[in-house]
């Protein structure tokens, strides 16, 4: 009992790196966009494109960073798609969000057919646990360069927000547009150029998935984890810090049910599977204030 | 304004039917002339999906070189009213007049629906729901006893695991499912009783997150061979391999994707089936009717064996795979047989044959097998 609740304790956090990565890019991706006034919901679509492409790319030329670059170029194809559509008047940016799902997730099952069982080169990882010897530690603790990558960018996006020149651009965009205009900014512009900087990121995200974890293309591979990070981007309460918390716990959360299952504890796994969803609930309803409802750019149209 | 709303929607509808263009219908080999037969197969998923579809159009792709025959393949199609649009077209356009709905819900009502509707093509549905009192007589349904098999690679796993722990990756408890994990253990405490399984189902059929996750932590337990019941057994095969533990397939043969952990698996032998069903179709026999087996009908079989399979081991499952190959064959679910509850399934003495319809409703867990179905 007490060797499996450290076992568990383990694959929660081994689940949490693993899972978290995917969540980690496109939550940060959509915090980009959001932070400029527009939502953008086809992350699913650019992140099952990116792992599509990135698969194939790797493919191709037997590099795996390679497979990465052209996953978030494709991708930030997408989010130039969105947001010069969104430009025009009277279009409705969530209708679109879900038009381009439809579309990636088309064109990504279409063109990713003859990917299917090809093996490409996969990216490598390295263990953080030197210390220990113990396989599942080291193993739990087996991250990816992406995973730090992801935490640099968190960082460097939460004080780029605070303090840069840039980050207050974006934010002006997302808060009034119409100061914005006043300043002299082309507020579309900033909107645009957040949407294929975000969905840049989401495509990454989604080749993380193909190069690394489950690290197979496959259709069906991303099963919604784009959804979702949208949805954690609100309850993140669009703090790119946050993002990388709430990632970590929905990666963690994931991992509950296998892993209670793996050391037999079997009861109730539907409800250990549902742990992602009940925990957002939980910490939406905990944590909203009227506070803090100020929190949303205001040009979001929610 | 107006007009910006039109030029929004018809984006819309234009990326809604790019999208539905990913199901596609291919041809597989000939063309359609007079006097020609053509078949037309429905998938559920993709047809490369290392899994369930994949089987299935492997037993497709055998039919081409039968003279005479033409294949059309359609994938992706849900058990929803395009299943009944797709074999509708078949017979349409394509002239099919024999039709493969492969999925489980396709029978009841789709392809019922479309045999009474064209009464002179004949649908074979992959599932063994046929009831000779209640459907049309062009239909006909076809299964195999792939436990059977499972049984066997469960004797190899024993055989070859070293801390006799092995895990079971299942999309759902399902009779059919539960049906194969028993067998898999049953096989496997055959060569030692103390061998357990540890289950985790994932909640669905196709969740390659979720199953990484699960083979991770089966390997964190200390698991050393992993096999499982999902639609696409590729991913766990894959991490199973990283982890440097065993594997065992299913569905179709997985030995690509894990040269140096495979040791064996369960697999339809879908080509010898379909070819047999094409040939009696051209010798003008009905193909109405529940057609069933297993090893020794050549329906299900086994995998290759790995590198990692001893001798030994191999010695002993070939020696009950000819049991299950004779006349008197071998079975597998015989008293005394007590579940993973501790309720007693069978006395001692008694026995279930494959083909005892108990054994289609099952609903526990046999002993040594570490998991609980909840109740439904």
């Amino acid at each position: 009992m007490d060797q499996n609740f450290w076992l568990i304790l383990l694959a929660i956090i081994g689940g949490a790196i693993r899972v978290s990565t995917p969540f980690l890019f496109v939550s940060l991706g959509e915090c980009i966009t959001e932070k400029s006034g527009r939502i953008n919901l086809g992350h699913e679509g650019s992140m099952i494109m990116g792992a599509m492409v990135g698969y194939g790319v790797s493919l191709f030329t037997g590099s795996a960073w390679l497979g990465i670059l052209a996953a978030g170029c494709i991708g930030s194809l997408f989010g130039l798609f969105h947001g010069w559509i969104c430009g025009k008047k009277g279009v409705n940016d969530i209708a679109m969000g879900i038009a381009l799902i439809m579309l990636g997730t088309g064109l990504a099952f279409f063109f990713g057919k003859s990917l299917i069982k090809p093996t490409a080169p996969r990216l490598d990882d390295f263990s953080l646990a030197w210390w220990s010897s113990v396989p599942q530690i080291t193993q739990a603790f087996r991250i990816n360069w992406l995973f730090i990558l992801g935490i640099i960018l968190a960082v460097v996006l939460h004080y780029g927000f605070k303090y840069s020149r840039w980050g207050m651009i974006v934010r002006v965009a997302g808060e009034n547009e119409e100061a914005g205009l006043a300043l002299g900014y082309n507020v579309n512009k900033i909107r645009t150029i957040s949407s294929a900087l975000g969905t840049f990121l989401s495509g990454i995200g989604g080749a993380y998935l193909s190069l690394y974890y489950p690290g197979s293309w496959n259709e069906g591979l991303s099963s919604g984890q784009g959804l979702m990070a949208v949805a954690l981007v609100i309850f993140a309460r669009w703090k790119p810090m946050q993002c990388f918390v709430a990632s970590l716990l929905f990666g963690g959360a994931g991992a509950l049910g296998p892993a209670l299952q793996g050391a037999g504890f079997s009861y109730g796994y539907y409800l250990f599977n549902a742990t992602p969803y009940i925990l957002t609930l939980i910490i939406i309803i905990t944590s909203s204030s009227k506070k803090e409802s100020g929190v949303a750019p205001a040009e979001l149209e929610i | 304004m107006y007009k910006n709303i039109f030029y929004c929607l018809s984006v819309f509808i234009l990326l809604v039917a790019s999208s539905c263009g990913s199901s596609t219908s291919t041809e597989v080999a000939g063309s359609d002339s007079v006097g020609n037969l053509s078949i037309g197969f429905v998938y559920i998923g993709s047809k490369s999906d290392y899994g369930y579809n994949q089987a299935h159009s492997e037993g497709a792709a055998a039919l081409k070189n039968l003279s005479g025959v033409t294949v059309y393949e359609e994938e992706n199609v849900p058990e929803t009213m395009d299943a009944q649009k797709t074999m509708e077209s078949m017979i349409n356009m394509d002239k099919s007049t024999l039709i493969f709905p492969t999925s489980f819900g396709y029978f009841d009502p789709h392809a019922l629906e479309m045999a009474k509707k064209y009464p002179d093509v004949t649908f074979l549905h992959c599932g063994g729901l046929y009831d000779k009192s209640k459907h049309p007589g062009n239909v006909g349904s076809y299964f195999g006893y792939i436990d059977e098999a499972v049984y066997l690679s469960g004797i190899v796993a024993a055989s070859t695991s070293k801390t006799k722990k092995l895990g079971y990756i299942a999309a759902k408890p399902i009779p059919q499912v539960l049906r194969n994990i028993n067998a898999f253990a049953l096989g496997a405490q055959s060569v030692d009783p103390s061998v357990t399984v540890t289950v985790v189902f994932t909640g669905d059929w196709f969740l390659p997150v979720k199953e990484a996750e699960a083979a991770n932590s089966l390997a964190d337990q200390g698991v050393d061979v992993i096999t499982g019941h999902v639609d696409s057994p590729k991913v766990l095969i894959e991490t199973a391999e990283k982890r440097g533990i065993y594997s065992v397939g299913y569905h179709t043969d997985q030995t690509p994707l894990a040269p140096k952990g495979f040791l064996t698996g369960a697999m339809w032998n879908w080509p010898k089936v379909y070819t047999d069903f094409v040939n009696n179709y051209k010798a003008g026999k009905s193909l109405s009717g529940l057609h069933r087996g297993g090893l020794k009908e050549g329906i299900v079989m086994l995998a290759p064996y790995g590198p990692a399979v001893s001798e030994a081991a191999k010695a002993k499952a070939e020696a009950i795979k000819a049991e299950f190959m004779s006349d008197k064959g071998h079975t597998i679910f015989k008293g005394p047989l007590v579940s993973s509850t501790g309720k007693q399934i069978l006395k001692a003495g008694e026995e279930l044959k494959q083909q005892d319809p108990i054994l289609e409703s099952m609903d526990y867990l046999v002993k040594g097998v570490n998991g609980s179905i909840p109740a439904l």
